[in-house]
């Protein structure tokens, strides 16, 4: 095992598996968000009255908020591989990470403003899970802010590295002060989810949405970090004998 | 004492500097690194002070990893780079206070005030160092070798700004500390008459 | 390490006082914002009351922000943070001693500007207090998580309005926790709780922004 590992750690070796595995992802995001939302549209028993048909939007509003959080984890998981084992290729994997991941969270506040219109009756809340994805948002922006304002390649991979492991340790934070503003009575105010007390359908439905987005966030991934990979390494001779650079 | 380099190699940025380069140097050795503009003579000094990691390879003292060591490397350690590390708003005396004091180095005023007098300050010890002249700036940042007990110097073209005068002060300066069985490792484009049969040089153009 | 601590905490302020400009503008910056806003929001009483601690909180954030650039950026460039992170001392200590000094410099003196504040926006005495209380417990936070921000973008194109992006985000415990407790201590004297955490929350940057730091800025000097 962890002499496979260590043989795609360099990005020569890397960026052709990538190129053969994406497809795979291609293919099951695809099917699995066309599949989830059919299901949720069709599937999904017709109880509800015509204003509420728009819960359907959770179909994407909750996908992408697993799939930001769930990124910015990985985008830290990399920074911190990056920061102990001093791998160039595992920055990478978080400067390609990052966008997606902040798509997906300004995907989330967009549906989230739509869905807060029709249920709660305005667009916006300060409620804290929202204004936490915001900071989320925030967050990734600084990541991203940071990698680019500076020049030197090794500096700005370290330097958003620890930026995104502070932001890290200090999400719980900021989310419990957001979220209890008055320590003497804490309330929790976004509806407290409770997967079993949804309607099976409906949870099929989102539950196979959220795989399909995390199906397309590897693909997406994956073509940015190959990207990457050549952006930087463009002077080496593997880079300079492939078929695509060749052209 | 010795330190040695083993394999190491440096980018920087995407580009690659050196690789592979070997050398080791010993108590009473004088190392010379030579090579064109941009070829990575300042970062292969910074790597070996320990201001940053080397791509690849290893750097021991007294075979032992650097990076281990840390803060016992440091103690015997000098390093002067490009910039003067001079506060300018602060008067040489007192940038050398704050620099002994934070090297460990326990030494009384009049220690301080002999060590400005021989680098060639006398008089312009108690003035703000922004108002010194840029080879004045240079002697008080040299004046702390004076001082120094560290076994290793690693200088970055210390002679730049500096007048035939000092120059010649410099190089005996060093010439003292080999002879008392320490290091010195440095770079640099003038031509200087350093004790020619035991200088150790590593060019860096040719790897 | 004791003796590393005071030789850098009177360095810097040594520093500081011989070039006063920095100090005051920091102190000046919030005295001009806690001005503006009720020449903007209007002069009804019950209104500034009740927005007082937001803003005190907001200006002392903005001002912190400014004077945190100055931070680390001065020794960068001469080549004096080079030195230190070579000297055999633990960068920590270094850096703390630091973050003190820019506390004592442009934090505190907040603190002392509070009933200022209080005169502006017709605060009663207890509110004063707590409100002093609050800064004095916020802002150190302030100085300890913006060295972070300040290690980071050493020598960056853009580095004062970078910092704000990178920390303000990070800022916002401090800012829910301290405006609420002048706020609760305005309603219903109820402020002790808000101050305890925001004590707790000034004990974990204490022991994890000095090492986040020091991390921040050997990786800015390679």
């Amino acid at each position: 095992m962890k002499i496979n590992w260590f043989k795609y750690a360099a990005p020569s070796t890397f960026y052709p598996l990538a190129g053969k595995i994406i497809p795979f992802f291609a293919w099951s995001a695809l099917l699995l968000i066309v599949g989830g939302l059919y299901w949720g549209f069709f599937q999904t028993p017709e109880l509800l009255s015509d204003q509420k048909q728009y819960y359907r939007i959770l179909y994407v509003h909750v996908g992408s908020a697993w799939m930001s959080m769930w990124l910015y984890i990985v985008l830290v998981a990399w920074a911190l591989i990056g920061l102990v084992f001093n791998t160039r290729l595992s920055y990478m994997m978080a400067m390609a990470t990052a966008p997606t991941g902040a798509i997906f969270t300004f995907l989330t506040l967009w549906t989230g403003a739509f869905w807060g219109k029709t249920s709660w009756g305005t667009y916006w809340d300060w409620d804290p899970r929202m204004t936490t994805e915001l900071i989320l948002l925030f967050l990734y922006v600084g990541y991203m802010a940071l990698q680019s304002a500076i020049d030197d390649t090794r500096r700005s991979d370290k330097a958003s590295a620890l930026l995104a492991l502070v932001g890290l340790v200090l999400i719980p934070v900021i989310f419990w002060s957001v979220n209890c503003p008055d320590p003497n009575q804490c309330a929790a105010l976004h509806q407290q989810s409770s997967m079993s007390n949804i309607e099976p359908n409906i949870r099929i439905a989102w539950l196979v949405t959220a795989v399909g987005f995390w199906m397309f966030s590897f693909m997406v991934i994956l073509m940015r970090v190959r990207n990457i990979i050549l952006d930087r390494d463009q002077h080496t001779s593997w880079v300079q004998g492939l078929d695509e650079v060749r052209k | 004492m010795i330190l040695q380099a083993n394999n190491i190699s440096c980018r920087r940025g995407e580009r690659l500097l050196f690789s592979n380069l070997n050398f080791h140097i010993q108590s009473g050795e004088l190392m010379l690194i030579e090579g064109r503009n941009g070829c990575g003579k300042t970062t292969l000094l910074r790597t070996l002070a320990m201001l940053r990691q080397p791509d690849e390879g290893q750097i021991t003292w007294n075979d032992e990893p650097i990076d281990k060591l840390a803060e016992e490397y440091r103690q015997h350690l000098v390093w002067m780079g490009h910039h003067n590390a001079l506060k300018g708003d602060l008067t040489a005396i007192e940038n050398l206070r704050v620099a002994t004091c934070l090297n460990n180095i326990n030494c009384s005023e009049d220690e301080l005030w002999t060590a400005l007098e021989t680098i060639g300050l006398y008089g312009y010890e108690d003035l703000p160092t922004r108002v010194l002249s840029q080879g004045q700036k240079r002697r008080a940042a040299l004046a702390f070798l004076l001082l120094s007990q560290s076994k290793l110097w690693v200088l970055d073209e210390p002679f730049s700004a500096l007048d035939v005068k000092a120059v010649d002060f410099l190089q005996s300066i060093i010439r003292k500390h080999i002879e008392k069985d320490g290091m010195v490792i440095l770079t640099t484009h003038q031509e200087v008459a350093l004790m020619s049969d035991k200088i150790k040089r590593v060019q860096l153009d040719a790897l | 390490m004791f003796k590393t601590f005071k030789t850098i905490l009177f360095r810097d302020l040594t520093l500081a006082m011989r070039r006063k400009t920095d100090i005051l503008s920091a102190v000046f910056f919030f005295i001009i914002v806690i001005s503006l806003f009720p020449l903007g929001v209007g002069l009804d009483k019950t209104v500034l009351i009740k927005i007082a601690p937001g803003i005190a909180w907001v200006a002392a954030l903005l001002a912190s922000m400014l004077a945190l650039e100055r931070l680390f950026a001065g020794d960068y460039e001469d080549g004096t943070l080079e030195q230190m992170l070579i000297t055999p001392q633990p960068m920590t200590v270094i850096v703390l001693a630091k973050v003190v000094a820019h506390w004592l410099l442009t934090g505190l003196p907040l603190v002392l500007i509070v009933p200022l504040v209080g005169l502006q926006y017709h605060l009663s005495g207890e509110a004063i207090l707590v409100m002093m209380m609050a800064l004095l417990l916020g802002t150190p936070i302030l100085s300890l998580l913006g060295a972070i921000g300040a290690a980071l973008t050493l020598g960056v194109r853009g580095g004062g309005i970078l910092i704000s992006l990178l920390i303000l985000p990070l800022y916002i415990p401090v800012l829910v926790y301290g405006s609420g407790a002048v706020s609760a201590s305005l309603i219903a004297g109820e402020s002790q709780a808000y101050l305890l955490l925001l004590g707790a929350f000034l004990i974990l940057t204490l022991l994890f922004s000095p090492i986040a730091t020091a991390l921040a800025l050997k990786i800015s000097s390679e």
